[in-house]
This record gives C-alpha cells, sequence and structure tokens, in this order.
C-alpha cells in the first residue's frame, strides 16, 4: 500500500477517529475541569474560561464532551467487537455447514430482524438492571444480526470456491476452514461493515442515552448530553448543538474510512476501481 | 485486388492497476500491420495476453474496458476509421464491419427473440427493411444449418443450444451484408462435436457471402481449416505473418513451429492393465435424490498408470470425480481402493485414506487460497498429514517447488503473484505434498495456453514414470488424451460408452459416439474440415 494513493477523504476521516480516540484515552489530562465539577452558573455562553460554555448543571461542557467520549467510544466499540464475534461466528457456522444448521440461525435471526431495534432494546433495558455490560450486550445482540446477514452472504461466495473443497477434501475440521480458509478472504467486506456497525453503535447509544436508558447520569455520554440540555435550545442556548455535532462529526469520520475501504476492497478483487 | 482493411503500425495501451502501487500506462500491441482483401479470411493466433482480441476490436475502432488504441492506422476501404469520430463510427459498426463474439450465451439479451436481434443491426441502419431482413435471416439461418430456419428467429436464446446460439450470432454479423466480420474465439467455448459443425456453416457461410473475416482463435489447428492467411502474435508483436500452408507446413519462427508441434507428446501405453488401484463398480449418482447423472459405471485405474476419462460437457465425467472423492456419495454401486471399499461420504473416510486420493482442478485461480502464500499453499498437507513444521516444513515445500521444477524463490508468493501454468504447478505440488496413490485431475490444462499445458502434462508423466503415481484424467481434448493415457474411458450421457486399453479404444471398429467424436477433433492440416463434410456426406447418402 502507498500513502499517496490514499484520497483526501480518508485523511480526515482518520483525524477526527484519531482526535476522538485521542480525547477519550488521555481525558483526565486534557480535560479543563473535572467531569461531574459543577464550575459555573448554568448555561454560560462560550468563551472565557469555559470555553464551550457551561451546561445545565454549571459543569464545563468541554470537559464534559472529552469525558463523554471515553464512554460513548469504549461502549460503541465493545458492544461492535462483540457483535462482531458473535455474528461472524455464527454466519460462518451458518455457511459452512449447511442445510438444518443454516436453517435454523438464518430464521432465528430473521425473527430478530423483524422486531423493531430501539423498541426491542427500550423494552429490555427497561426491565434488566441499569449496569453497562447489560448496555453493551443489548446493543451487542441487536448489531450482530445485521453482521449476521453480511458474513453469510460473503462467506456462503467463498465457501463454494474450489480451495475451501479441497480443504474439506483433506479432511480439515469445520474449525479451521472457518479461520484459516474463509475468515482471510471476507477480512475487507468485514472491516469496512466493522466501520459502518461502530457509527451505528454511538448512534444507538446515543439515542438510548437521549431517551434514558443508557448511559445513566452524572456519568458523561454525547447522547446524555443532549438529553441534559435539550430545554437549553427553547432559549436559544446551543449546548445541546454541541455533543450533537460530535457525534455526528464521528459518524461521518468512520463513513469516510469506511468508502476508502469499501474501494480498496472493490479493487481487490480484480475490478478496475479506482481505488 | 484492392485491400478492404489495411492496419498499419497499430499500437495500443491499456492503464493497468497492479495491487497497492499506482496506476501504469502500459502498451499490449506494439505496432502491427497487416492488410486483409475482400473476401479473404486473416486468422489471428496467439495465447492469451498476446492481443489478438484487441487488434480484432480495433477493426472496429473499439477499445474495450480502458484500452486505448495510441498510434497508426486503421483504413477500412481506404479510409482511416479511427479519424472518424463518434457518428462515423457508429455508422460502421455493424453495417459494414460486424463482430462475433467468444460467448454467444452472454452476448444475446435473453429477454428479446433471436429473430428481432439478428435483424436489429440492418434496420437500425435503414440497409433492409423489415421484410427484407427477415427473408435474409431465413435465408442466413439456412446457410448455417440452423433448424427450421422459418421459424428459428421466433425462439428465445435459452430455447436453443450453444451451438445453434453460436450460429444465430454469425446469422446476425452476416446480416447486415458487412464487408468484414471480426470472429473473436467462436467455437471455442464449445464442445468438439459442436465446434466442427459451427466451423463448417462460419466457412460455408463466408464463403457463399464473400465477406472478409478477421478469424482470432487460440487454436492452430482451427484456424487452418478456414483462413487463408495467418499472422501469429505474442505479447502484442507480431511473430510471423503469411499463407496457411506456409505457417502449418513450413513455419519459420521458433515459436510458431513450438505451436506446430505442441501435441506431438507420445507415452508408450503400459502392457500389463489388471491391477486396479481404484474400480468403480456398477455406479449411479445423482444431484438432489432425482436428477440422475451417472448411469452403471464400471471403469478401474490401474496401479501407476493412467486412465482417461473423455466426453463433452454434460457427460458426467467431472461427477465421477466426485464421486470418488466423496463429495457426491453414489446411489447405487461401490467404489474400491486397494481392494477396501472406501466410505461413500469424504467426512466418513479416515485421514489416511483421504490422504492417498488428492485432487486437481481447472481453474488454479480458484482451487487456492488467496490470502495464503505458495509456502502455506503447499506446506498445510505436510503439516496435516505428517506433522512437518518450521525447517523441516520449509525443507520439504522447497524440494516439492524443486520437483514441480519452479525453484524455492517462490516460496513466499501469493497466487496473484503467479501465472497461470506456474498456479497450476502449484497445485500440483500441493496434491504431491500429500504423497498420495492417485491424483485425480479435472481438466488441468484446458484453461491454459497450449505451450504452458504441453509443460504441464510433461510434468505429470515425469511424476508418475518417478513415483508411480495413478492418475484419473479427465478432459475433453482428445489429443491431450492420446499424449498421456494408458487406458481410456469415453463417457456419454453419463454412460461409459467404450472402456479399455488406448490402443483398443482408440481404433476402430468404433461405436458411433466415438467415431463421431474423433473425426470432429481439428487436424493440424489443410483441408481437413472438408473431407471430414464429404465423409459425413457420403454416409448420410448411403444410410
Amino acid at each position: 500500500m502507498r500513502w499517496r494513493a490514499v484520497p483526501l477523504s480518508a485523511w480526515i476521516g482518520m483525524a477526527g477517529m484519531a482526535l476522538a480516540v485521542f480525547c477519550a484515552v488521555f481525558a483526565p489530562w486534557i480535560a479543563p475541569f473535572g467531569e461531574r465539577e459543577v464550575v459555573g452558573d448554568i448555561w454560560l455562553p462560550m468563551g472565557g474560561d469555559y470555553l464551550l460554555g457551561t451546561d445545565n448543571l454549571g459543569r464545563d461542557l468541554l470537559s464534559r464532551l472529552i469525558y463523554g467520549a471515553q464512554t460513548t467510544i469504549f461502549v460503541a466499540l465493545a458492544a461492535t467487537v462483540l457483535a462482531f464475534c458473535m455474528g461472524v461466528m455464527l454466519s460462518f457456522t451458518a455457511a459452512v455447514a449447511g442445510g438444518w444448521t443454516d436453517q435454523g440461525l438464518s430464521r432465528v435471526n430473521d425473527l430478530m430482524m423483524s422486531i423493531p431495534t430501539l423498541i426491542f432494546a427500550l423494552i429490555v433495558l427497561a426491565v434488566l438492571p441499569q449496569e453497562l455490560w447489560i448496555l453493551i450486550a443489548v446493543i451487542a445482540v441487536l448489531e450482530s444480526t445485521r453482521v449476521f446477514r453480511i458474513g453469510r452472504a460473503v462467506a456462503l461466495d467463498i465457501t463454494v470456491m474450489e480451495f475451501v473443497e479441497a480443504a474439506r477434501l483433506r479432511g480439515e475440521r469445520r474449525l479451521w476452514i472457518i479461520f484459516r480458509e474463509i475468515l482471510p478472504n471476507t477480512l475487507s467486506p468485514l472491516l469496512a461493515e466493522f466501520g459502518l456497525r461502530f457509527a451505528f453503535s454511538v448512534l444507538f447509544l446515543s439515542t438510548l442515552s437521549f431517551l434514558g436508558l443508557g448511559i445513566q447520569p452524572p456519568e458523561a455520554d454525547w447522547g446524555g448530553i443532549v438529553k441534559d440540555n435539550k430545554d437549553g435550545i427553547i432559549f436559544g442556548i446551543p449546548a445541546a448543538l454541541i455533543p450533537g455535532a460530535a457525534i455526528a462529526g464521528l459518524a461521518i469520520c468512520v463513513n469516510l474510512v469506511v468508502d476508502w475501504l469499501l474501494n480498496r476492497t472493490a479493487s481487490l478483487k480484480g475490478g478496475r476501481g479506482d481505488g | 485486388m484492392a485491400e478492404l482493411l489495411e492496419v498499419r503500425d497499430l499500437k495500443i495501451g491499456a492503464t493497468a492497476y497492479p495491487p497497492g502501487e499506482p496506476p501504469q500506462d502500459i502498451t499490449i500491441v506494439h505496432g502491427v500491420s497487416f492488410t486483409l482483401q475482400k473476401g479473404r479470411v486473416l486468422g489471428l493466433i496467439g495465447e492469451s495476453g498476446a492481443g489478438k482480441s484487441t487488434i480484432g476490436l480495433a477493426a472496429l475502432a473499439y477499445g474495450r474496458g480502458g484500452v486505448r488504441i495510441t498510434g497508426g492506422e486503421v483504413r477500412l476501404d481506404g479510409e482511416d476509421i479511427l479519424a472518424l469520430g463518434g457518428r462515423g463510427i457508429r455508422d460502421i459498426r455493424g453495417r459494414r464491419v460486424c463482430y462475433v463474439a467468444q460467448s454467444a450465451a452472454a452476448a444475446f439479451n435473453p429477454a428479446h427473440r433471436l429473430g428481432d436481434q439478428v435483424i436489429e443491426a440492418a434496420l437500425r441502419h435503414g440497409t433492409l427493411t423489415r421484410s427484407e431482413a427477415w427473408e435474409r435471416a431465413k435465408y442466413l439461418f439456412g446457410v448455417l444449418g440452423l433448424p427450421d430456419p422459418d421459424s428459428f428467429g421466433q425462439r428465445y436464446p435459452h430455447q436453443v443450444s450453444g451451438g445453434q446460439l453460436q450460429r444465430a450470432m454469425t446469422a446476425m454479423a452476416l446480416c447486415p451484408g458487412p464487408e468484414l466480420i471480426v470472429f473473436d474465439e467462436p467455437t471455442t467455448a464449445l464442445d468438439v462435436t459442436t465446434q466442427i459443425d459451427v466451423l463448417a456453416a462460419i466457412k460455408r457461410a463466408i464463403d457463399e457471402t464473400h465477406t472478409a473475416a478477421l478469424y482470432i482463435t487460440h487454436d492452430l489447428a482451427v484456424v487452418a481449416q478456414v483462413s487463408d492467411d495467418i499472422m501469429v502474435l505474442r505479447h502484442g508483436n507480431m511473430v510471423e505473418y503469411g499463407p496457411v500452408q506456409q505457417i502449418i507446413e513450413a513455419p519459420q519462427e521458433d515459436y510458431t513451429r513450438q505451436l506446430v508441434s505442441v501435441r506431438q507428446i507420445q507415452k508408450p501405453e503400459a502392457p500389463e492393465q489388471s491391477g486396479a488401484l481404484i474400480r468403480i463398480d456398477g455406479v449411479d449418482a445423482a444431484y438432489s435424490g432425482h436428477f440422475k447423472v451417472l448411469h452403471d459405471v464400471n471403469v478401474h485405474v490401474p496401479r501407476g498408470q493412467t486412465l482417461a476419462v473423455v466426453g463433452e460437457s454434460g457427460s458426467g465425467k467431472s461427477t465421477l470425480a466426485r464421486v470418488i472423492t466423496g463429495l457426491l456419495p453414489p446411489s447405487k454401486g461401490a467404489v474400491t481402493f486397494k481392494d477396501k471399499a472406501l466410505p461413500p461420504r469424504f467426512a466418513d473416510r479416515s485421514k489416511e485414506q483421504l490422504r492417498q486420493i488428492q485432487m486437481l482442478y481447472q481453474m488454479a485461480d480458484t482451487a487456492m487460497n488467496p490470502r495464503q502464500t505458495v509456502r502455506d499453499i503447499v506446506g498445510r498437507p505436510l503439516t496435516f498429514y505428517f506433522g512437518l513444521r518450521g525447517q523441516e516444513k520449509t525443507k520439504r515445500v522447497a524440494e516439492l517447488l524443486e520437483q514441480i521444477e519452479m525453484g524455492k524463490g517462490f516460496i513466499d508468493r501469493y497466487p496473484a503473484e503467479l501465472s497461470g501454468g506456474q498456479k497450476q504447478r502449484v497445485c500440483i505440488a500441493r496434491a504431491l505434498a500429500a504423497e498420495p496413490e492417485v491424483i485425480l485431475c479435472d481438466e488441468p490444462t484446458s484453461a491454459l495456453d497450449p505451450l504452458v499445458a504441453a509443460g504441464i502434462l510433461k510434468l505429470l508423466m515425469r511424476l508418475q514414470a518417478e513415483t508411480q503415481l495413478s492418475y484419473l484424467f479427465i478432459t475433453h481434448d482428445i489429443a491431450t488424451v492420446r499424449a498421456i493415457a494408458d487406458s481410456i474411458a469415453v463417457m456419454y450421457q453419463g454412460r461409459v460408452v467404450r472402456f479399455g486399453p488406448k490402443s483398443q479404444v482408440l481404433s476402430p471398429p468404433f461405436d458411433d459416439y466415438t467415431d463421431l467424436l474423433l473425426k470432429s477433433v481439428p487436424e493440424m492440416r489443410l483441408g481437413w474440415l472438408e473431407e471430414v463434410l464429404t465423409t459425413r456426406r457420403m454416409q448420410s447418402a448411403g444410410h
């Protein structure tokens, strides 16, 4: 790979993602104030000591945004990784095994997908105790249904190839076929899907937080900050829009990188893409 | 006589996209010149990548998929068509110059009737009225020997056979009465028994309509039957250009000489053919339980020898290999290996049984994992069957690469970095790594250029002589069979119609199908096609 061949849009995306990750990792050191520290009056305007102003309780918005990056990215990343582990494993098993295993797994997946995700998540989260790992697990399970769909489709294309047949005839076990023969050949599309799913997880988590079932206050997370400050919009105070912009920005950055990866994938398959 | 087509110093370029590198401009045809007179046929011949199709399409001033004509001139009746511009070229294409593609099945629109597609160009250019065009189409269907010429045009592409479709496409090209037709490998995708009919039809149609033609193919024996002149191409350069007789009988260049003599591998037949390594007894096989593809097959592969299974597509020869490997359990009968019954399903076979039967595929591209290096591909059976790791494994892989005449420099390459012949060699190394008793070869050479294919066959023969390997060699090419077989099984519609030692199977008295098959294989000499057709006519007159 040549760095010069990477388009500008991908560079912008990677820079945005790097900034978000940097904020998340070094939050305690770069945030000017504490996460829960009340530093001044409510909804102070931007500028001065408080670069982005203060929120509905008088906490520094920039600090909360930086700490929020930590929670948001951690939860979204954990959920996406988990979703991929489950989705890829199950979908590849379905594709390689075929027959009843495939039918069973695919129909259960269809069933899950037929329930609107948000309503499903709201019901489950309302019933279960409000803990971080449960939140992650619920998002992961819901996202994994989408991963299953694409994973099965991609793997089916590969399982009919002769090198997989050759591996079967050699007597290889199913796990070897999945991890050594199929997975490396599906990595590019899956990686692209990973980026996309991550962006959706951020949005989904933010939605849940906004509705009060995601991250619980006083912990900061981007969706939660929007919720806390939504009443300010009535008074012409932009505090709710800033975390909203952060969510949109991260989603766009991830998609820019994903678009580039998809292009590269297309050219790997022998197409004459411009990647 | 006036020159119809004059190509002078034609240069064609394209943009290459090497993986991970910026695009590069490359030249694929380096200054080729030739002339073609009215009513004559010029054969363009060469291996894949020689630029023959690209040159053919340049006669229509067309570059496929990013290919650009960068220099030279293409004159049709003295007029440089490269300088014509969009409207002028559209006026020429489909009226004065027509094109016949390799895969007629992919070139016809499945949603329209054949007749409407055949007359489309003539109507579009206003050369003929609808009723005149229909009359001409019917006449051409007749000339091309299509069944029921009056109603043939009413059919849809899926309702006719591949050979008929190819002839319909020739009719489509001839319908507007062009001065020049470009035939791009029109018979390559067809079975030999079908190929001969299409060849005869094309030849007759060219004779009757006095159309000039460029005939592109990789098969010298085919082009010798239809052409007046031949141009041999390699890597976008002209190698030799001359009348058919001179090229076939007195080639000047080394490369042409190799092409002419490529089919002359000979292997003496093994005298003793009784000791069976694999025995197939009364095997019936069916897909999804209903669609029966094998009927009562009885053959055996003698130890250390080659059984060639020959037949056209759909005759069940690949299915036979699937039955032996256990991918398709037979519905009746049994497969015996070393006098012991093999479990019908490969999943029920022991590691040892699996090791002893290895497989070689037609498409080496898809038979290797594109994300594994040669070391991993060849090394895996070593680890899997013999537990070799690290240094030991690397050493053995290097040995195997020596054995297939490639050398250990290839050990860290990916399949995409190998040529077609090298890929097939690596597949052979992978099969050899398992130290098998028998290798089932499913058309391993039919996707390769003749010279490369000959190299693979020689390698397989050498390995057999050295290690007493047995082969079950599936092919549709009689020349390959003659070259390598000890015994032959001829398959037709799922049945073995003839089985025995090579000398017996290939000598008369023949059954009807074997006779047809043997007579359909193009021979590398002039006048072969006419001879066969004359004998056929005499026979049908006699019956």
